[in-house]
């Protein structure tokens, strides 16, 4: 795929994600009258699309015709308010909702990683390392060669040995850095942090921003959903700015963030 | 809970780069439609690449699954054992079904823990998608990997399970006999088989978790209807009005198959002429269509695994 730039590149830059006037919609069960309730269940099952609209099957239009063009050793920040389609928008690029029109095409398979995506929460941490490495399709040598680089990185052990414990007993910081240190061992070639590490400290936080501009210069994508337009500064080149599912700006950083601050009123979190 | 504020006169999104077709350039750089399924060959490389993985999430779970015990891994041998003294007690005991049935605690036992392990991967497939979403939509890997890891796990219980049927056996002075090399392929078959079935329910449950509420009253029903407390040759030759389309019926259901094939291969008065016809044909073929057919429905859907 890489090969064939030089020979059609705009500027020789090679997209990773197009999306193409993408429109998500949402359908929501049961929130019509009497929902839930053992009479409109049985109603909606045995008259089928009919009764969608009568026991309340609610669109949500969560996305409006957006499009943009993702380019190889770009990191791109991804902010908005609530509820304005951002996470929507990434998981229709990584394949785990359907688009209502439009088309996203990705370079390989791009990964998600989501604020509370459990792994395995009754096995160890060390098992979820292991397992996670192995589901991403490395091989075992691999795991092994990475495995101490990985528990290091997620700092989990560094009030004890919790690597050995289940990872039910983490914190909710812990787990969410152990899997974005899974997540992150793996060279992606499009990798989409969703809030993800919102929750770990200060010093992991360091060391995650430091790992995407890595994973940058290893050719890939990142996409990153954050309140804190500081580590949107200190990590993206690029922000889109999606406001009602509608892409309200697309541009540098610093521009878009201009916008946004004095749209949100005030300076941001950071 | 988002903030109520008003849009300012909409400032057009400033294209940031202005190609002329998406569709185009996208082609042009070899990029796929996203979530679109993979072909089904290959689906198969890529489940092949993950046989680690499926291996390595088996013997995880497995060994997981006893960790909030106090009695921990104890429970991988006692809990078939309690199962087979519990339908010892209620059959063979209270209600006589082991009359005329010789070397009645092996042939339950056996019976007993053949069935589960059918039983346990359907039950674990239904909830095989719909159990793991957090590592369905956190990592990229064939689906197929799941159900088919949840029956090897019940596989490997099942040989905890064997283990303890051996020394049942010889305790009841049943002989070691060479045909107990036959229990391999009967139990290759029959994962093949369960693999095949907890793909298909997989699929079911990840759409419609209802499934996971229906399926123990179909299992416990086939269960009853697959000899595995009785012999399904010994009740229904005493109905001599029986029509045989039903006896024919009771023989071919496949758990009956593998249940019978299981004791013939290791207990020496289950004779060959208490099964079926062609009955290696018959569990060659069930495993065959459970497991192709299980793989082609569940890789119909691989797309959408993990939506919603």
């Amino acid at each position: 795929m890489a090969e064939q730039s030089a020979v059609t590149g705009g500027a020789g830059r090679i997209p990773t994600v197009v999306a193409d006037r993408v429109d998500i919609v949402y359908r929501v069960n049961g929130t019509g009258v009497g929902r839930g309730s053992a009479t409109a269940a049985l109603n909606r099952i045995l008259r089928g699309k009919k009764a969608e609209q009568a026991s309340g099957v609610r669109k949500v239009h969560a996305v409006r015709s957006v499009s943009f063009t993702a380019y190889r050793g770009e990191a791109i920040g991804l902010i908005g308010t609530n509820g304005s389609g951002k996470s929507t928008l990434l998981k229709a690029v990584a394949g785990l909702l359907p688009v209502e029109h439009g088309r996203i095409y990705t370079d390989g398979q791009p990964s998600l990683l989501g604020v509370n995506a459990a792994l395995m929460n009754d096995l160890t941490g060390e098992r979820n390392v292991y397992l996670g490495g192995l589901a991403m399709g490395m091989s075992r040598e691999q795991v092994r060669e990475r495995y101490q680089e990985i528990v290091d990185f997620s700092g989990i052990n560094e009030k004890g040995d919790f690597i050995t414990l289940p990872m039910r007993t983490y914190s909710s910081g812990m787990a969410a850095r152990l899997r974005f240190s899974i997540a992150a061992a793996k060279d992606h070639d499009v990798l989409m942090i969703d809030e993800a590490l919102a929750t770990g400290d200060r010093s992991f936080q360091k060391r995650s921003e430091s790992r995407i501009r890595e994973l940058r210069k290893s050719a890939g994508t990142v996409f990153l959903v954050s309140h804190n337009n500081k580590s949107i500064r200190d990590t993206c080149d690029r922000v889109l700015w999606l406001e009602r599912g509608e892409l309200r700006m697309d541009g540098p950083t610093e521009e878009v963030l201009r916008e946004y601050e004095k749209f949100t009123g005030g300076g941001g979190k950071g | 809970m988002s903030q109520v504020l008003d849009t300012p006169s909409p400032a057009p999104a400033v294209p940031y780069d202005d190609h002329a077709d998406p569709a185009e350039l996208a082609a042009r750089h070899g990029l796929t439609v996203s979530g679109a399924r993979p072909t089904l060959s290959a689906y198969v490389r890529q489940l092949w690449a993950r046989r680690h993985f499926i291996t390595a999430f088996a013997t995880a779970k497995l060994t997981a699954q006893y960790s909030q015990a106090k009695l921990g891994q104890v429970w991988q041998v006692a809990t078939p054992l309690l199962n087979a003294a519990v339908y010892y007690f209620i059959f063979g005991v209270l209600m006589g079904t082991s009359r005329g049935v010789p070397d009645y605690v092996p042939f339950l036992v056996t019976g007993v823990f053949v069935w589960t392990f059918t039983q346990s991967s359907i039950m674990a497939g239904t909830r095989a998608i719909s159990g793991s979403l957090g590592l369905v939509r956190a990592l990229h890997f064939p689906r197929a990997a799941l159900p088919v890891s949840y029956a090897l796990q019940q596989l490997q219980q099942l040989l905890f399970s064997m283990a303890a049927l051996v020394v049942i056996l010889l305790c009841f002075g049943v002989p070691v006999g060479v045909s107990w090399l036959l229990a391999v392929p009967t139990l290759a078959l029959q994962f093949v088989f369960n693999a095949g079935v907890a793909m298909i329910v997989a699929r079911l449950g990840a759409r419609t978790p209802d499934i996971a509420q229906l399926m123990p009253f179909l299992l416990r029903t086939w269960m009853y209807v697959s000899g595995v407390m009785w012999s399904i040759d010994r009740v229904l030759s005493g109905h001599p009005d029986m029509p045989r389309v039903v006896l024919l019926a009771l023989q071919c259901n496949p758990a009956a198959v593998y249940i019978d094939l299981m004791r013939f291969a290791l207990i020496d008065s289950f004779h060959a002429s208490q099964l079926p016809h062609h009955v290696w044909a018959l569990a060659v073929g069930w495993a065959l269509l459970a497991g192709v057919g299980g793989f082609i429905y569940f890789w119909k859907a691989e797309e959408t695994y993990g939506r919603g």
